[in-house]
């Protein structure tokens, strides 16, 4: 499904600092259209703020991002409604909005940028639900589900208005194998049917071999990419001893 | 997604061709199904025996465009038709299964149950029932727990009650002086008007002295401890609540009553009288502008005042304080501890705080009445 020619999200020189504190330094890489992209690297390696800062949520201390072809950062107003409004972020907590049932959580987007009758929301929405499996729940609060069904109904929210990028943070942690497997499929057939891009931030290993075209490492240490590429290739043939305990699953001691 | 509102074209449209059939046509994203769904849906509605959609003309189709499919289909199913989808391009036929796949039906409840009018009154008594013994229950365990306080005081947290002292008295401190001093100001200026007609405003020092240190000081303080401290306290522990802080907290085997609300009581209680203090000195300095501007000098004010005031109002002043203080830091740690799940709760139980808070005062007020009243002093 990958169309070929421009990557859909170029990430060029960003540094990210909280304060003083430099977390990501001088960090450059594409992401192809309909591809699942992952970003991994051990706890503390600044992937969330990564990703934070891909999707506008804080501006980074130098650098652009780029959404097809558009600078993020510096657009504001109108054109940078529109590229907020060209991608969907499921975070990882789900934050649904605890006042609004779940159909009205999906159809919160459709409801404020769109002209659609009151029906036809209340369908799509109800279709955004059955996709993720929540089809017989829409009608309850976010409070009266359990964590994963949450997680759910927040990538049922993040399409709402059909995006062709969906970021994702941590979509599995926290849910049981089978949930987590089937999550892996549904965004699989997402990308295939509809050629959504996923950008993901994750360590679940059986995720990350199921769903990962490519994948980044972030590094602690050096604050910058240590591996990228596919991720059976990084288990076998990377470079760096700590890329692959990671993807091996060892601790630091057994390998010296 | 790569659709650009911004170029006017004809988006989508939907025609009827001379066989009745639906011909669906253009971009059926969500600003092309806005154009379309009505007239579809109607123009489905008009025609009779089977429905024929034809979605060759359909160049893009997205969650939206295969709503639209999905109620026409549905509308089908509902009059006892046959729908027949054809000319869908192979990847659109795939995103409509995916969509279908999992939907049971359309017509689910998607709203809360209808609950009768009877049924309304009678949850709400029930509602206030539980919220009366509830509150009569918060009240026997948090005199348990101040009582044990003040048994041992080495299980009292005060590195938490100096804190709150600090936010909920010294940082209150600026707004209570201004507060005290605008109703001094204006209290004693209104009476003076009246008081002047009959050449008795040399006892404003004595209406200003009664009234603010037995009645205004204590209630003004103790409404501005409400909305200020006792909505933080609600807040604060409603967050805690609601981040699952007090489960950890009761799992700890530490009591949230004695952990939480028993600091934040007793630095209320420290705090209030010092604050109630505080506003009567202010008030009294406002009353002083207005006398002094009516000619008399400040020596006259203050053995004015120093002859009208007892001793027995200000003890009653800070009596009632420190009750008030109780009432107001007791109801803003239980509505805290009361929260629900979710934002919306937290702002639920700082409303009720303050609710609640403000009538207990107004009650314990109207009791203090009587009782300095049956009690003569």
């Amino acid at each position: 499904m990958a169309e070929t020619g421009q990557p859909i999200i170029s990430v060029r020189h960003l540094t990210a600092a909280y304060g003083g504190r430099v977390i990501i330094d001088d960090v450059s890489f594409d992401v192809a259209r309909g591809e699942v992209f992952v970003i991994l690297g051990g706890s503390g390696s600044g992937k969330s703020t990564l990703l934070k800062h891909m999707i506008g949520l804080y501006p980074p201390a130098s650098g652009e991002v780029l959404i097809e072809g558009r600078d993020l950062i510096q657009a504001f107003g109108d054109e940078r409604e529109r590229i907020l409004r060209s991608f969907g972020v499921g975070y990882q907590s789900g934050a649904l909005f605890g006042s609004m049932t779940l159909i009205e959580n999906v159809r919160l987007p459709l409801e404020e940028f769109t002209d659609l009758p009151e029906e036809a929301m209340n369908v799509i929405a109800r279709l955004k639900l059955s996709l993720v499996g929540l089809g017989p729940f829409a009608g309850l609060m976010p409070a009266e589900l359990s964590g994963g069904m949450q997680k759910r109904a927040a990538i049922a929210r993040a399409m709402a208005l059909d995006p062709g990028i969906i970021f994702l943070d941590e979509p599995s942690a926290g849910l049981d194998p089978i949930t987590s497997a089937e999550l892996d499929h549904l965004i699989l057939s997402l990308r295939d049917t509809l050629g959504i891009t996923f950008v993901v931030v994750t360590h679940e290993l059986a995720s990350i071999y199921a769903i990962a075209d490519r994948v980044i490492m972030l590094d602690k240490r050096t604050k910058k990419i240590i591996a990228e590429g596919r991720p059976e290739e990084l288990r076998d043939h990377a470079a760096d001893p700590w890329v692959r305990r990671f993807f091996n699953r060892q601790a630091s001691e057994t390998e010296e | 997604m790569s659709g650009h509102p911004e170029v006017l074209t004809i988006i989508a449209a939907v025609t009827a061709d001379a066989a009745g059939r639906l011909v669906l046509s253009g971009r059926l994203d969500s600003a092309g199904v806005a154009l379309v769904w009505t007239p579809a849906l109607a123009l489905a509605a008009g025609s009779r025996g089977e429905l024929g959609v034809d979605c060759s003309a359909v160049t893009y189709l997205d969650g939206a465009g295969a709503s639209l499919l999905v109620r026409l289909r549905q509308l089908c199913v509902e009059t006892g038709r046959e729908c027949a989808l054809a000319g869908l391009a192979q990847d659109q036929a795939a995103l409509l299964a995916l969509y279908t796949a999992g939907l049971e039906s359309l017509a689910a409840e998607t709203s809360r149950p209808h609950i009768s009018y009877l049924e309304q009154v009678g949850r709400f008594g029930v509602r206030m029932w539980r919220d009366v013994s509830d509150l009569v229950g918060f009240l026997g365990e948090s005199s348990v727990a101040l009582g044990r306080a003040m048994a041992s005081p080495g299980l009292v947290r005060w590195k938490d009650v100096w804190s709150t002292c600090e936010t909920a008295g010294v940082n209150a401190m600026p707004i209570i002086g201004l507060i005290g001093f605008l109703m001094g100001l204006i209290m004693a200026f209104q009476s003076a008007i009246p008081l002047k007609r009959f050449g008795a405003d040399i006892f404003i020092p004595d209406m200003l002295g009664i009234s603010m240190l037995r009645e205004l000081g204590p209630l003004v303080t103790a409404i501005l401890l409400a909305g200020r401290s006792g909505a933080a306290f609600a807040a604060e522990i409603g967050t805690m609540k609601v981040n699952e802080e007090v489960s950890a907290l009761t799992t700890m085997g530490l009591d949230p009553l004695r952990f939480l609300a028993v600091p934040r009581v007793l630095a209320a209680l420290f705090v209030t009288p010092i604050l109630t203090i505080f506003f009567n000195l202010f008030a009294f300095i406002g009353g002083a502008f207005v006398v002094s501007s009516l000619g008399y000098t400040l020596t006259t004010y203050l053995t004015r005042l120093q002859a009208s005031v007892t001793v027995g109002d200000i003890a009653t002043g800070l009596i009632k304080a420190m009750v008030f203080s109780l009432l107001v830091a007791g109801i803003g740690c239980r509505s805290g501890l009361t929260t629900g799940t979710g934002a919306s709760a937290v702002g639920a139980s700082t409303t009720a705080s303050v609710v609640a808070g403000l009538i207990l005062i107004a009650v314990a007020d109207g009791l203090f009445a009587v009782l300095f009243y049956a009690m003569g002093i």
